[in-house]
């Protein structure tokens, strides 16, 4: 009985010594020497493998910072959306570099047909895909360049930033959106655009792209950009262009003076994250009243 | 017992609901206005040649075809250019268009508009095929590539077959069917202009054995014609599927990615030859074609001889359609044609039917999860996997789907069709095809 | 005028749906529900209905309140397991055991890995070899048909597979267990113990024919399953037929013809392509037959299509179709 026992522990000693002494040969036969540089990178990365830096994960992104940083000198055009500023002043600390500071970015939605504003005049009953639909027919609004509401962009959003809203019919992002691109690259009209998210995250921006003429954009839709070009006379700033009976406007120049979002008259463009302002009719209302009131 | 033709694997038997089967050929009243859009064909769009204003003959040329895979497009009415603008087409997409108004009937004077039957075929193999491209047609079964490329045999090629395409195995619709029955001298000598142009001795025409008066009637003129003969092909869908069509009719296999001249062998549809005898033999070009108009709740189903550009709607209020039960209106048969978002879209050459489902009908049923029956798989004409080819065109894996063949697939809809799990097979599988497609055409450059 | 509908291509649909493949399998297993129901009495009745109800109370609960899902036992889907689950036991079984197979054969084999469609093993067959490994006791004890319609005791017996495995094991020849074994009418009709699904040959092959008439099922599984037994029995006896017996009580005894035509033709794990299935069919057969003869436990179908089933991805791998224009 004992020598039973004491055989089995021999064999299994050995047996293991044996598969060591291998394992360690092999382990030294196949060394692959890496830049210990990739590990520190790859360390302060977030992990995120969404794609947003044009790498196929963060591993790649740390791999090109450290390729970029050998050849250049630089880690210039190299970006983290995810990290944003901290995680590329880390990287760029971890190679001796320093980083540019780069505006956070946020999705922003430039559609605000959805089911309100432009209602359906066919009903779509297919596979749940806009990119099938794009290719089918023009909406069931009948714009053709606006949101098809099948939730393409809310599949790609691996952050849980962007969701559709079933009562509007169109997607809506949130704070979690950390710009990765995934919902742009995701939408076959080209919808999304990531711009900048703006001091205090006021921003403003056409939402509509819609490239028709006035006439049959506003048909199909009551907040399409006609292209009349009122914003564009009345910015001060040069921020608004127009093209293709649309205005843009380039979040670099624009100062935030909201004088574009009152004159439009189709309230294609959006103001977001600005406070209340005081309504008009209101402030009239009340100068009335105190005259009334003088004169009594 | 004697078991008909047809191609080997696959296929489904819809019910057919051949509605109009008995109703004569109808000329449409001329509309008041006709909107023409310029990109009918398969290919590229046709370039415009008339301005605003101009006063046009009926099949006066008014856009010409100048890419290789392109075709002329002429008018369909005599009368006035209203504007050249964009319309908004059967997808609800706009596209540009040119908008006649109808003034008079006027022909332009080259066409011979006699009723009697030229037999006797003058023209060389040359004149066949640029007569062929001036008149500017194209493949009327609905795919509409333009026919004098197919006419053009490839140097180092050689042609062996004519066959000749009266499968019609859509359901509902009756357009060639009735054809077949009405001009069927006509036909035969487009075969004979169309086995000069193409050098072949042999012409085979494929109907499906659900019109045997169709198959009696053209067998009978075949006798006087050395070469031409009727093939009585089971019923079958997709039979009217050019591969399949040749694999049924001679027994050939197109090999994958390749174009039936591979196997020495050109198809076209009965439509098409009698096209050409009318715009060889009477140098009329493509203007009107014949299009059915059926469905369950359509009060009369007709076949009506109409110009192109006349609204769908005209169409369908001859027809006596009943709007208030009309769910979805097809271009096309049930299985392959397209869903119109509106129905002032105008008919085009490629419109072989106008099919109105009731609401009932038109629903997709509830989607359930894929129960792996296999049964898409035993359908697939083309010996594909649709259920995987759907799968992963869904979830992105395109190089799975080009591993698997996905651009073979020639959109039949069999395997949507039979799927009890109702799921949108075809719809994912279109989607990764045009995925696919764009990836290889991206490595290439 | 209505809202126009808008789809891609095909506008039509086949009228077959998960909904009817489902309740075409019930109404295929109804004629032999009912001889069952003639021989032994309402204890089939009772214990058929138990599998039933908790299937489908099981799938219902777990849909909805562990995966928080729309419950979908209208397709029918978990009275065919419930179902074949209750043709796979004996009328004797009592009735918590029938609940715990059925909460193993929907819990585990079906809704664990998602549910309808994506389940590996045939959850019926899961929930038999549960029951039989937990409670073998119970689950070969077969009732022998009853005398008395009314009456829930029946009195138990072994089936003609165990008496044939158990004598052989002996030491008997086969021409020695004959006269103890049913004849081949009795086996045929039905008048033999056994499970409540596997009694009636005829019953089986009446719904196994109109499956293939409403096209739920086709004929490459069942007769390259049945076929390869045949044959492989067939060689046996020929060597030896005092040892291996006949083909023809192979098919006729045991599970054989309930596993070939309703069991291993489950559309979720079987392969796809008809050449798949003939493959699928013929290892099923050997398996059976291996086990049969030369395993521990007399009856080797379940087993045999359950280790099949664990194969079927690799089948649907290997063998696909042919593409047009390869040839």
């Amino acid at each position: 009985m004992n020598n039973v026992l004491l055989f089995a522990l021999l064999a299994l000693g050995l047996l293991s010594v044996a598969a060591a002494i291998i394992l360690y040969f092999v382990a030294q036969k196949f060394k692959v020497i890496e830049d210990p540089r990739i590990d520190s990178v790859d360390e302060v990365l977030p992990k995120a493998n969404c794609g947003g830096c044009g790498f196929a994960g963060c591993r790649n992104f740390a791999e090109a910072t450290i390729r970029s940083a050998d050849l250049n000198k630089s880690i210039e055009g190299l970006n983290c959306p995810v990290g944003g500023n901290n995680v590329m002043k880390e990287v760029a600390a971890i190679l001796g570099l320093t980083a540019d500071e780069k505006d956070p970015l946020i999705a922003v939605i430039r559609c605000n047909g959805g089911k309100k504003h432009s209602p359906s005049k066919v009903q779509y009953d297919g596979a749940t895909s806009c990119a099938f639909a794009h290719n089918l027919f023009a909406g069931e609004g009948g714009c053709p360049n606006g949101c098809l509401g099948l939730g393409d962009c809310e599949v790609s959003c691996n952050f849980d930033a962007l969701f559709m809203n079933h009562e509007t019919g169109l997607p809506e992002v949130n704070d979690k959106c950390v710009a990765c691109g995934a919902c742009v690259k995701a939408c076959p009209r080209f919808i999304i655009e990531m711009r900048p998210k703006g001091k205090k995250d006021r921003r403003i921006f056409v939402s509509c792209i819609n490239t028709e003429k006035g006439g049959p954009a506003k048909k199909n839709c009551s907040v399409a950009c006609i292209g009349c070009s009122k914003c564009f006379q009345v910015c001060p700033y040069e921020a608004i262009t127009m093209a293709n009976n649309l205005a843009y406007i380039d979040p670099v120049k624009c100062k935030l003076c909201r004088k574009c979002v009152e004159v439009c008259p189709t309230d294609a463009i959006h103001e977001l994250n600005f406070p209340p302002r005081k309504p008009k009719t209101e402030t009239e209302v009340t100068t009335t009243n105190s005259t009334s009131e003088s004169l009594a | 017992m004697n078991t008909l033709k047809t191609f080997r694997i696959g296929g489904v038997h819809p019910a057919e609901n051949k509605f109009s089967e008995n109703a004569a050929i109808e000329t449409l009243a001329l509309p008041k206005q006709v909107i023409v859009p310029l990109g009918q064909n398969l290919g590229v769009a046709s370039k415009v040649q008339v301005k605003k204003g101009d006063e046009v003959k009926v099949g006066q040329l008014i856009a010409t075809g100048e890419a290789f895979i392109s075709a002329n497009l002429h008018s369909p009415v005599s009368g006035k250019i209203l504007k050249i603008d964009e319309a908004v087409d059967a997808s609800g997409y706009r596209r540009p268009a040119v908008f006649i108004e109808v003034v008079d009937d006027i022909w332009d004077e080259s066409i011979d508009r006699t009723p009697q039957i030229i037999h006797e075929i003058k023209l060389s193999k040359q004149e066949i095929i640029q007569r062929i491209k001036s008149c500017g047609l194209v493949g009327l079964g609905g795919a509409t590539f333009p026919t004098h490329v197919k006419l053009m045999v490839p140097e180092g090629k050689k042609a062996e077959f004519l066959i000749i395409n009266g499968v019609e195995c859509e359901p509902y619709l009756t357009s060639d069917h009735r054809m077949m029955l009405e001009k069927p001298e006509e036909i035969i000598i487009g075969i004979k202009i169309l086995m000069k142009a193409l050098e072949v001795d042999k012409a085979i025409i494929g109907i499906e054995n659900n019109k045997q008066d169709a198959i009696s009637k053209l067998s009978e003129i075949c006798k006087k014609h050395n070469g031409v003969s009727v093939q009585p092909l089971k019923v079958k869908y997709p039979q009217g599927g050019e591969k399949q069509l040749i694999k049924a009719t001679v027994n050939r296999e197109v090999p994958s990615g390749k174009l039936p001249i591979e196997v020495g062998c050109v198809v076209q549809n009965v439509g098409t030859a009698f096209a050409v005898y009318e715009a060889v033999q009477k140098n009329k070009p493509l203007f009107e074609r014949i299009v059915t108009v059926t469905g369950k709740n359509i009060l009369k189903p007709s076949n009506f001889l109409v110009r192109i550009g006349t609204s769908v709607t005209d169409l369908l209020e001859k027809a006596g359609w009943q709007p208030e039960t009309a769910g979805k209106v097809i271009n096309g048969g049930p299985m392959m044609g397209k869903s119109l978002s509106s129905i002032e879209a105008p008919i085009v050459k490629g419109t072989s039917g106008i099919l109105v489902l009731n609401s009932n009908e038109s629903y997709r049923e509830k989607i359930n999860p894929c129960i792996r029956c296999g049964k898409c798989i035993t359908v697939c004409p083309m010996g594909l996997e649709p259920y995987l080819l759907a799968r992963v065109s869904e979830t992105g894996m395109f190089d799975i789907a080009e591993g698997s063949h996905i651009l073979d697939c020639i959109e039949c809809g069999s395997c949507q069709f039979t799927c009890p799990s109702a799921r949108p097979l075809l719809d994912h599988i279109r989607l990764g095809k045009g995925k696919v497609a764009h990836i290889i055409r991206t490595r290439k450059n | 005028m209505n809202k126009l509908t808008l789809s891609g291509s095909p506008h039509v649909h086949s009228e077959m749906s998960v909904k009817s493949v489902m309740w075409g399998v019930v109404i295929a297993l109804a004629p032999a529900f009912l001889v069952s129901l003639w021989y032994f009495g309402i204890s089939a009745l009772f214990i058929t209905a138990v599998a039933i109800i908790s299937c489908v109370l099981i799938e219902f609960l777990i849909q909805k309140y562990l995966l928080k899902e729309e419950p979908s036992i209208s397709d029918g889907s978990a009275v065919v397991t419930g179902l074949l689950l209750a043709f796979n036991v004996p009328s004797s079984l009592p009735w918590w055991e029938m609940v715990i197979g059925s909460l193993v054969a929907i819990g585990i084999a079906k809704m664990s890995f998602g549910g309808l469609g994506k389940n590996i093993f045939n959850p019926a067959l899961v929930g038999r070899v549960f029951l039989l490994i937990s409670f073998p006791v119970d689950m070969t004890s077969w009732p022998v048909p009853a005398q008395n319609f009314f009456s829930l005791d029946a009195i138990t017996g072994p089936t003609a597979l165990g008496v044939l495995s158990e004598g052989i094991d002996a030491g008997k020849t086969v021409s020695e267990l004959a006269t103890i074994l049913p004849d081949y009418s009795n086996m045929f009709i039905g008048q033999i113990g056994g499970s409540l699904g596997e009694v009636s040959a005829i019953a089986l092959l009446i719904g196994g024919f109109y499956m293939l008439i409403r096209k739920i099922i086709t004929w490459h599984i069942p007769v390259s399953y049945i076929g390869t037994v045949v044959i492989f029995t067939g060689i046996m006896w020929l060597i030896d037929p005092a040892r291996y017996i006949d083909p023809v009580f192979h098919i006729l005894a045991g599970g054989l013809l309930l596993g070939a035509i309703y069991m291993a033709t489950d559309m979720v794990s079987s392969p796809m392509t008809y050449k798949g299935m003939i493959i699928y069919g013929v290892g099923c057969g050997v398996m059976t037959v291996l086990i049969r003869v030369w395993g521990a436990y007399p009856e080797g179908v379940s087993f045999a299509i359950l280790i099949m089933n664990a194969v079927t991805p690799l089948i649907n791998k290997g063998f696909k179709p042919v593409l047009f224009g390869n040839k």
